[in-house]
């Protein structure tokens, strides 16, 4: 219904002005023809041209060129806006965007952009919708102007600002407003003064950015004081939010290194295996993830968004099952031959590995990142990335379950049985082969739910396993063997003692500070932080 | 299921070959052999794999042809597993148990540094097809991959001239290719009169993976005022979590743009390349380039792989071109005999897959265009420019002071990797 009233209205204001628009449509079908023909070097003149003559109906067309999705016919130069469809790709007429036909890739040649003429339709774009009558068009239009330095538009933000009714897009406009009276000189010393102001109450990077231009710049000293003074009040700021930003980068790795070294906190920490193959079980649960996201690829696209919650439980049981089996066909009869358990399992995880090369192929594969994984938001100068925040929860989730699993049901009070005295808990009936099984089993799936969460940050390869194997163990053994809470605070320690040394010791050092601190510590404090203490320590 | 039946069929190739070596023992004398020495195992696989099987392809193709001198070319293929003391080992069996006539090889420099005294000292050949730091010229070697001025020094040209990049982020994985690469960068930019605190140098470990705090410090740089562009040098795994932390935190290559010396088709092909679309690469090479050569060497490349979306890139180029130029030597020369190939190659020049010829320079390196292309959504390159003749492989950067003197040339008089030109003799300095 809206689609029709809107294809009214726009018929009434052909009608209304059809003589003039007639022309003015030819002029400009007559710039986008000339789009299929010349040189990259070229295409900045027929932009602004195209930009002149048009109005907003030119805006999908720049859009689509931007994109990516603006094509010419080899056979006639016409120019299309085009979308792939499922049964070819969809042309489009640029200004009307009437369907007209479908038809082969072959027969279609790009319009080739870069980034220069990226940024170029962006002001474009900018410059024409804002005074679109849409509040998010109008929006992102007001702080795409703030990167503009083109003094021409001055007026038309000028008569934006005279208008505008929401208090946000105001407000990015003046921002803009501002940004623009610093970066042009076009104004009064009041004016500048006021911008400086403005960009004051802004107090981010951006506005930095741009009173740091204007310093350097600027002829008037009141001015210039003026402007210092901010830099260094923002500047302040800016560091007072840097801390955060590092605690939370911080805890961030944390997060990574707890799920990566939690499962092996129960292989290596509960039960004391040496398992070298524990970044293969990880690598099992990435690969896990990518065949689940392929399936969901080929015959249901519309649940890729869920495809996570399908890989976790897969990847669990994957896992689980090949440290199932591990555990039944080799560890076992090496318990109590650290040595030979830590070759034994290392040969496996060189298996496990080119087993993967051979029937995956060496390259990376891709698992994409669901809609809700990807992009950030801001808090305060902070940016919080989104997939870091699920993992981070997510991490803890895990964390949670397992000390309920082990704490609170049956299974975890035979697994803690076991591992304390197992003659004991033998002499009671239980299990304890069994048991020491499925522990295995439970440390080895934990890992595979690892490797879903680390295939949305990192590559699925099949050297994933070996980036997380040193750090997996470092954190159990900074932690202390045999302790989930030791696991848990050593992790999310040595992520902050990384993030907070790196800035001032770069990433190469500050990985050997922090390995170095690992061994002086283990030297002091050999049972690591959280030492187990009883009988069970001598067992 | 499709896919099973595909790699079964490889397998069966793979199988076939390793008869054809077998039987073809025997009549040794009728055949000419031809080295292959690619990791097929441990890190370095994941590029390497790929090079062993276009050389299988052209050797085929060439056999299809009547082979070299009347006879059949014969592969020898060992696995150095990414071990670099094995790479000597395996070099050392290629040439002295399996005698072959060249050998085409290796990918890391450290690799390439460790057979280097072996075919010296066994007088082997071998085609080296990756980008290189450069600075070195070894009369065994042949270096068909981009010298620093083939790639990186066209590449910061280009963000000068199209993006006029002021401020400029040097990243890279700490070993010698990033840090001699970024060593010629930053005199090349102090001669263009960047200010030393308009550089920023960051090496990050190998298989980096916490780019958080980098990227975080990269927005900070780049927020001056003044436009900033990121040279990386990143190597191997560590891409894929950079660029998504870029993405992440909303940089895009209209704000900041990385061009990436090691990121090409085969890397994008594992990853979803919809957040880095308008990052660059500058290679000699890309699948996109439209010629008639390219779409044909395409065309055979998915055949023999028996796969329609195996992408081809730069240093399987370098192979293509390698490989031919060492057919047409051989048959100038008339003879598999390694001096009169080394004396008969210099000057040799071949079609390469870009529309041009190129030519082996006395210095053992090769004549190459340069082309700087953008990351679309499908994995594939846009280019955006294109140097307007071909490029000379320099062995000796022209912008580090040591080496600025030296020049090498291997033909008859001087025949001397690293003459000195102050001193009028050969056996400069040799730096790393």
């Amino acid at each position: 219904m809206k689609r029709f009233i809107r294809h009214v209205a726009l018929l009434l204001a052909f009608a209304l002005c059809a003589v003039p628009a007639a022309q003015a449509d030819e002029e400009l079908t007559h710039l986008i023809s000339a789009l299929a023909n010349g040189k990259l070097k070229e295409m900045p003149a027929k932009i602004s041209a195209l930009e002149k003559a048009g109005n907003s109906k030119i805006v999908p067309l720049f859009e689509a060129l931007s994109a990516g999705t603006l094509f010419y016919r080899k056979a006639d130069k016409a120019v299309f806006i085009t979308r792939s469809s499922a049964d070819g790709i969809t042309l489009m007429a640029p200004l009307t965007l009437q369907e007209q036909g479908v038809t082969t890739k072959k027969s279609l040649k790009k319009i080739k952009v870069n980034n220069k003429l990226r940024r170029q339709l962006k002001t474009a774009i900018a410059n024409l919708t804002l005074l679109s009558p849409d509040v998010s068009l109008r929006l992102s239009a007001a702080k795409e102007l703030f990167k503009s330095s083109d003094p021409a538009v001055l007026p038309l933000l000028e008569e934006a600002l005279h208008q505008e009714s929401d208090a946000s897009v105001r407000q990015a406009m003046q921002e803009s407003y501002a940004a623009m009276t610093l970066r042009t000189q076009h104004a009064s010393q009041q004016h500048r003064l006021d911008a400086i102001e403005t960009l004051k109450a802004m107090g981010n990077q951006q506005a930095l950015s741009v009173l740091t231009g204007f310093v350097a710049s600027a002829s008037e000293p009141e001015e210039r004081d003026a402007a210092t003074s901010v830099i260094a009040s923002i500047n302040k700021r800016l560091a007072r939010w840097s801390v955060a930003q590092n605690v939370w980068y911080g805890l961030s790795l944390g997060s990574v290194l707890l799920l990566a070294a939690i499962g092996l906190a129960i292989t290596f920490g509960v039960m004391g295996v040496i398992n070298m193959a524990h970044g293969e079980m990880v690598m099992i649960g990435a690969y896990t993830t990518f065949m689940v996201q392929e399936v969901i690829r080929n015959s249901f696209p519309g649940l890729f968004d869920y495809s996570l919650a399908f890989a976790l439980p897969l990847a669990f049981l994957a896992s689980g099952a090949v440290g199932f089996a591990m555990e039944r066909g080799i560890i076992r009869f090496l318990y109590g031959r650290p040595l030979e358990t830590l070759l034994a399992t290392w040969g496996v995880s060189l298996m496990l590995q080119q087993a993967v090369r051979t029937v995956f192929g060496p390259t990376n594969k891709e698992v994409g990142n669901p809609d809700w994984m990807s992009g950030a938001f801001e808090l305060g100068a902070m940016t919080l990335t989104a997939n870091r925040i699920w993992i981070l929860a997510f991490a803890f989730v895990v964390f949670a379950v397992l000390l309920v699993v082990l704490r609170r049901t049956q299974f975890g009070l035979e697994v803690r049985a076991v591992t304390q005295n197992r003659r004991m808990a033998a002499s009671m009936g239980i299990r304890t082969p069994w048991i020491d099984a499925l522990t295995f089993a439970l440390g080895s799936g934990i890992a595979g739910m690892a490797g879903v969460a680390l295939s949305q940050i990192s590559n699925v390869s099949p050297n994933l396993g070996q980036l997380y194997i040193i750090d997996s163990f470092m954190v159990v053994v900074f932690g202390g063997v045999g302790n989930l809470w030791g696991t848990f605070v050593g992790a999310m320690t040595l992520g902050v003692a990384n993030k907070f040394l790196e800035p001032y010791a770069g990433a190469v050092l500050a990985k050997i500070l922090t390995l170095v601190f690992i061994i002086l510590f283990i030297q002091k404090k050999p049972r690591g932080l959280f030492a187990l203490k009883g009988r069970a320590v001598d067992l | 299921m499709v896919h099973l039946t595909k790699k079964a069929s490889m397998a069966a190739s793979v199988g076939l070959i390793a008869t054809t070596v077998l039987t073809s023992a025997v009549q040794a004398a009728e055949t000419i052999k031809v080295g292959i020495l690619h990791s097929l195992s441990g890190t370095m696989a994941i590029s390497e794999t790929t090079l062993k099987d276009v050389m299988l392809m052209l050797i085929e193709e060439q056999n299809k042809k009547g082979g070299v001198l009347g006879k059949q070319l014969e592969p020898v293929v060992v696995d150095p597993a990414s071990d670099w003391p094995l790479f000597a080992e395996k070099a050392r069996e290629l040439l002295a148990v399996h005698k072959v006539s060249a050998v085409f090889g290796n990918w890391t420099s450290v690799s390439r540094k460790s057979v280097l005294p072996v075919f010296e000292e066994l007088n082997g050949m071998l085609f080296y097809p990756v980008q290189y730091e450069g600075e070195e010229s070894q009369r065994n070697v042949f270096y068909t991959g981009a010298a620093p001025n083939q790639q990186a020094i066209p590449a910061v040209d280009y963000l000068i001239e199209n993006e006029e990049v002021e401020r400029w982020v040097l990243a890279g994985t700490d070993y010698v290719y990033p840090r001699t690469t970024n060593k010629i960068l930053e005199a090349y930019l102090k001669s263009k009169g960047v200010a030393d605190e308009d550089m920023m140098i960051n090496y990050t470990p190998f298989g980096h993976s916490d780019w958080q705090t980098i990227v975080a410090d990269i927005k900070t740089f780049g927020s001056s005022g003044k436009k900033t562009a990121v040279v990386s040098t990143i190597n191997g795994d560590a891409n894929v979590p950079f660029y998504k932390e870029l993405g992440n935190q909303g940089i895009s290559a209209q704000d900041i743009p990385v061009v990436a010396f090691s990121v090409g088709e085969e890397e994008l092909a594992g990853l979803d390349a919809s957040p880095l679309v308008g990052h660059l690469a500058a290679w000699n090479y890309f699948q996109s380039v439209e010629t008639e050569a390219n779409e044909e060497f395409i065309e055979a490349w998915q055949e023999f792989t028996g796969d329609d979306n195996r992408v081809t890139n730069d240093p399987m180029e370098a192979h293509y071109i390698g490989f031919n130029m060492w057919v047409k030597a051989v048959e100038k020369a008339g003879t598999t005999d390694v001096d009169s190939v080394i004396d008969s190659i210099v000057g040799v020049s071949v079609p390469n897959l870009s529309g041009g010829y190129s030519a082996m320079m006395p210095n053992h390196h090769i004549t190459k265009p340069v082309l700087i292309g953008e990351i679309q959504e499908d994995g594939q390159f846009d280019i955006v420019d294109e140097t307007d003749g071909l490029v000379a492989g320099d062995a000796w950067s022209d912008y580090l002071p040591e080496s600025a003197k030296l020049i090498a040339d291997w033909r008859a008089p001087m025949a001397c990797g690293n003459f000195n030109v102050e001193t009028k003799s050969c056996g400069g300095v040799v730096s790393n």
